[in-house]
């Protein structure tokens, strides 16, 4: 009987899992939370998004991000630039915050939803595909690289008047890995991704 | 069957993979491991009241001294400037950045001053066990869970703004204490909004309705 039924996160009400079309959203009876929303072609698209997300997100990594021009000095700052300043002026706390959330959490996302999801494309096994799961759920909240492209428009802004500021290739590379994140996310159908998980370990 | 709570029916849902399991010899404050992923399984989130209280009342006091010390030092044309959250955004005004302006308010001063506000009152109104508005108090819940993350932004402008402006004498932008300490409000009042459990609010609800 517990296999058709589901528990909304928000309000406990048990409800039957409706059989939704692709690309619909079932939401909560009774307090109006997403219950469960069916993804088309979801191994696939969340496997390509987070792949091709991962190679951008490196390519951000590897240059320079902004250069800044103030009488005839050129400063150029990278992705990791900013963490590595704050420790230097003592900050440590406020330098492994920015890490975590800009570099290191973005990263682990993308490299554990492509160590879940190459194998299921396969039929594999994996090796502790379970708790790496538990972990990509937890820390899904503190991956934080569209805020930080907000924060890297305000900084141009704060600045432009300061002096010159040159948008370098790693900030494209980095808008197109925050889109396929997001579009990793957004085809990613967790039931989907358990029953086959659960087929696999049978 | 209508209107039963998974609670009701000794059944507890996997926080990590949705998976309902009957757990009928549960009591209600420990946990077993959900049979499906392993993750640990509870009906609710444990201390999730007293938790959340601990760490808005943190919040609330580690947000005075966000707001009152600098959070940067700018060096410029001779000049030398300390900014807290209000007078970087006054400035910000002042030069007619007003966008800017308000990106910064409503991200550092609007939400972490509404998420404490809220939470507050999503908790007192749990404890007196309030039927009132279950729905509305799930959409809130969810929105301050939603939005919360956004105040880190100005984090974000201190840390590009430091590393991209290290010119010495010309201009420089050093990181200050109140960074830290807004920081700290916003990791921590995330976690709040984590420990709290909506479904505490229908417990109350199903309760008076009975
Ligand atoms: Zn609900
Ligand atoms: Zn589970």
């Amino acid at each position: 009987m517990t296999e058709s039924l589901i528990a909304c996160d928000y309000c406990d009400l048990l409800q039957k899992i409706p059989s939704l079309e692709p690309n619909q959203t079932a939401k909560c009876a009774r307090c109006g939370s997403i219950l469960y929303r069916s993804k088309k072609d979801s191994l696939n698209r969340t496997l390509s998004f987070t792949l091709a997300g991962l190679i951008f997100f490196i390519l951000a990594n590897s240059f320079p991000l902004i250069s800044l021009d103030i009488q005839g000095r050129t400063q150029t700052s990278r992705l990791i630039t900013g963490c590595v300043d704050l420790y230097r002026h003592g900050m440590l706390s406020l330098a492994a915050l920015v890490f975590a959330t800009s570099i290191l959490m973005p990263f682990l996302k993308f490299i554990g939803t492509a160590y879940i999801f190459m194998p299921l494309k396969f039929s594999r096994l994996t090796w502790k595909t379970k708790p790496i799961f538990k972990i990509l759920k937890t820390i899904h909240p503190w991956g934080m690289i569209e805020i930080y492209l907000l924060g890297i428009f305000v900084a141009y802004v704060k600045l432009s008047d300061m002096a010159t500021i040159n948008i370098g290739i790693a900030a494209y590379a980095f808008i197109a890995s925050i889109l396929f994140m997001v579009a990793a996310d957004a085809s990613w159908d967790p039931y989907e991704t358990w029953n086959k998980l659960e087929k696999n370990h049978e | 069957m209508n209107n039963l709570s998974a609670i009701k029916a000794s059944l507890a849902s996997c926080h990590f993979c949705c998976q309902l399991s009957k757990s009928e010899n549960l009591p209600a404050k420990q946990y077993s491991a959900c049979p499906r992923c392993g993750g640990t399984l509870h009906f609710r989130k444990p201390n999730s009241i007293s938790r959340t209280w601990a760490l808005i009342l943190a919040a609330s006091i580690l947000y005075i001294p966000a707001n009152i010390l600098p959070v940067m030092r700018v060096t410029w044309k001779g000049g030398s400037d300390s900014d807290t959250i209000l007078s970087g955004i006054m400035g910000l005004m002042e030069e007619g950045m007003w966008l800017i302006a308000l990106i910064i308010f409503v991200a550092s001063i609007l939400i972490p001053m509404l998420k404490i506000i809220s939470l507050i009152f999503l908790l007192i109104s749990v404890q007196i066990k309030s039927s009132w508005c279950p729905k509305d108090r799930t959409m809130l819940y969810r929105v301050v869970e939603g939005v919360g993350r956004w105040s880190m932004i100005d984090i974000y402008v201190i840390s590009i703004m430091v590393a991209l402006v290290q010119l010495g004498a010309v201009a420089t932008v050093e990181p200050e204490l109140g960074a830290v300490f807004f920081a700290s409000v916003v990791v921590i009042t995330m976690f709040a909004s984590i420990s709290f459990d909506p479904r505490l609010i229908w417990d109350s609800f199903e309760e008076s309705n009975r």
